[in-house]
């Protein structure tokens, strides 16, 4: 990395960072907010790490949790968005169902959840891949959908069958629509799980959280959104480098010149 | 030279009942093997759907299409297209965006592999100017290349005919009449049958045999036009009297406002 890459890509957020919790500290300071209201960063540091066993042991529930509902929801949205992009009839019959079903805030559906498969990591998990699928699906019929019909044209003249067309130009072309969307889902499915585990669970960062609050805890309960807060900037950072190791190709503005 | 592709009145719309819209209207013509013919005609009169039509990807709607002597009832292997916009995969470099034909038509596709048929493609690829350029991804080629790019897939597979469908379309004019002499030589080279969809005078006189004229819509031939003009022939041949005769004649048959 250049000197003046390094300065703008890492230097410049850090720097950022640690001026914003600076800030924060000198307001609380200043204006002498109470604990309960909203605590100094040294004191949630002091939090996170006194709390270290049970948040460790929390974050990991979440984080598995949401990766085990985003694999889901890649799976799932891959297949659907293909279906969908395979056929005008499919994607005319199957279309209005999902957003009506996206339609439905995930938050009313975790007490079913739970009613069918109790407390515990299943319903934080389905939540989390309920919430994330459809952009997946969105993305991915998307870019099957819009393929030149030029091209379509060039090797359907060649005799090439629908699965040809969807191999050699339909699912490359959609390839960054669909990493794209993987950057959202992500996002989504740490939403899901913490929702669903602050609706009711036994375990988690979001239960953590609730029970925190409950007690007054109110350093740990931003230890808590400190985590959260980390974890999804490395979740989203990871989805960002697998897009662009597989889609390089799309973003050659920037690699070539 | 015997006939590759006969059309007998043929007709063909878009769409169905009493909504289709009649894109062709009792088009007949001739393509000899190894003839390069062009077809020319105001916007929208239907050139494009002839094309469409003799590379078999929309049924005529009535009279008889043939091509090498059997009624075309779907896409033919034997044709290569190329249009004004490449459609290059840019996910793939020249060499094997050249190569995809390859991949989906039989025999080749039975024993594809990229080495087997590589030197094949980079033969063409310099036979058009592009030696060197082969490992190059779509957007480090200008419109130029990648046109030629584009050539070289339609003709990979070795079709009987090649369509193109304004294919310099959007080049400059330098550039343009640059592929115009590309495009003459492949075809002096490998004796293709060509037909040239496009809106430029010029381009159909320097490199057809035979111009085909059509009226607007419905697109109709309203007249065919054999050029002439002596093969080998150069870029100064645009030049001549007889060159802008033709230009001419052919001009006053399109219409519009002057």
């Amino acid at each position: 990395m250049e000197r003046r890459e390094f300065g703008i890509k890492v230097v410049s957020p850090a720097v950022f960072v640690m001026a914003l919790f600076l800030l924060w500290e000198l307001a609380c300071r200043a204006l002498k907010l109470p604990l309960a209201i909203l605590p100094a960063p040294s004191e949630v540091f002091v939090a996170l790490w006194q709390y270290r066993a049970p948040i460790l042991d929390n974050s990991w529930v979440t984080l598995w949790t949401t990766l085990a509902g985003f694999a889901l929801a890649t799976a799932f949205g891959l297949g659907l968005g293909i279906a969908i992009g395979w056929h005008r009839v499919i994607y005319a019959g199957i279309y209005p169902v999902l957003v009506g079903f996206n339609s439905v805030p995930k938050v009313a559906v975790v007490p079913v959840l739970i009613l069918w498969f109790g407390l515990g990591a299943i319903p934080a998990t389905l939540t989390a891949f309920l919430i994330s699928f459809f952009p997946i699906v969105v993305n991915v019929a998307t870019g099957l959908a819009t393929s030149e019909p030029e091209l379509e044209d060039v090797l359907r003249a060649l005799g090439a069958s629908k699965l040809d067309i969807m191999r050699k130009v339909g699912i490359p072309r959609s390839l960054p629509y669909f990493f794209g969307s993987l950057k959202v889902a992500i996002t989504l499915a740490f939403v899901g799980a913490v929702v669903s585990e602050t609706v009711g669970s036994n375990k988690g960062i979001g239960k953590l959280m609730l029970d925190a609050q409950a007690a007054f805890q109110v350093p740990i309960v931003f230890a808590g959104l400190l985590v959260l807060a980390v974890m999804g900037i490395v979740l989203y950072a990871a989805t960002a480098a697998i897009e662009a190791r597989f889609t390089g190709w799309a973003f050659r503005g920037q690699a070539s010149r | 030279m015997p006939e590759l592709v006969k059309l007998d009145r043929v007709s063909m719309a878009y769409g169905r009942g009493a909504a289709a819209v009649r894109a062709i209207d009792e088009v007949s013509l001739e393509i000899a093997e190894g003839e390069f013919i062009a077809v020319v005609g105001p916007s929208g009169c239907g050139k494009s759907s002839l094309m469409r039509l003799i590379s078999g990807l929309h049924p005529p709607l009535g009279g008889t299409l043939t091509v090498e002597g059997r009624p075309v009832t779907g896409p033919l292997r034997s044709v290569g297209m190329a249009f004004q916009n490449s459609n290059l995969l840019p996910w793939r470099t020249a060499l094997e965006n050249v190569l995809l034909p390859l991949e989906i038509v039989q025999p080749y596709r039975a024993d594809f592999s990229k080495g087997r048929y590589a030197p094949k493609a980079t033969d063409l690829l310099d036979s058009v100017g592009l030696a060197g350029f082969a490992h190059k991804y779509p957007w480090e080629l200008s419109g130029g290349m990648q046109q030629r790019t584009s050539i070289c897939r339609a003709l990979i597979h070795e079709p009987e005919i090649l369509l193109l469908d304004e294919p310099f379309g959007a080049l400059d004019a330098f550039t343009r009449e640059e592929l115009w002499c590309a495009l003459r030589d492949l075809q002096a080279e490998r004796r293709v049958t060509v037909m040239l969809v496009t809106h430029d005078l010029r381009e159909a006189v320097f490199l057809a045999d035979t111009v085909y004229v059509m009226s607007s819509r419905p697109g109709r031939i309203v007249r065919r036009r054999a050029v002439g003009i002596p093969r080998p022939r150069d870029l100064e041949v645009t030049y001549t009297q007889q060159f802008q005769d033709i230009v001419h004649e052919l001009r006053a048959l399109i219409g519009g406002k002057h």
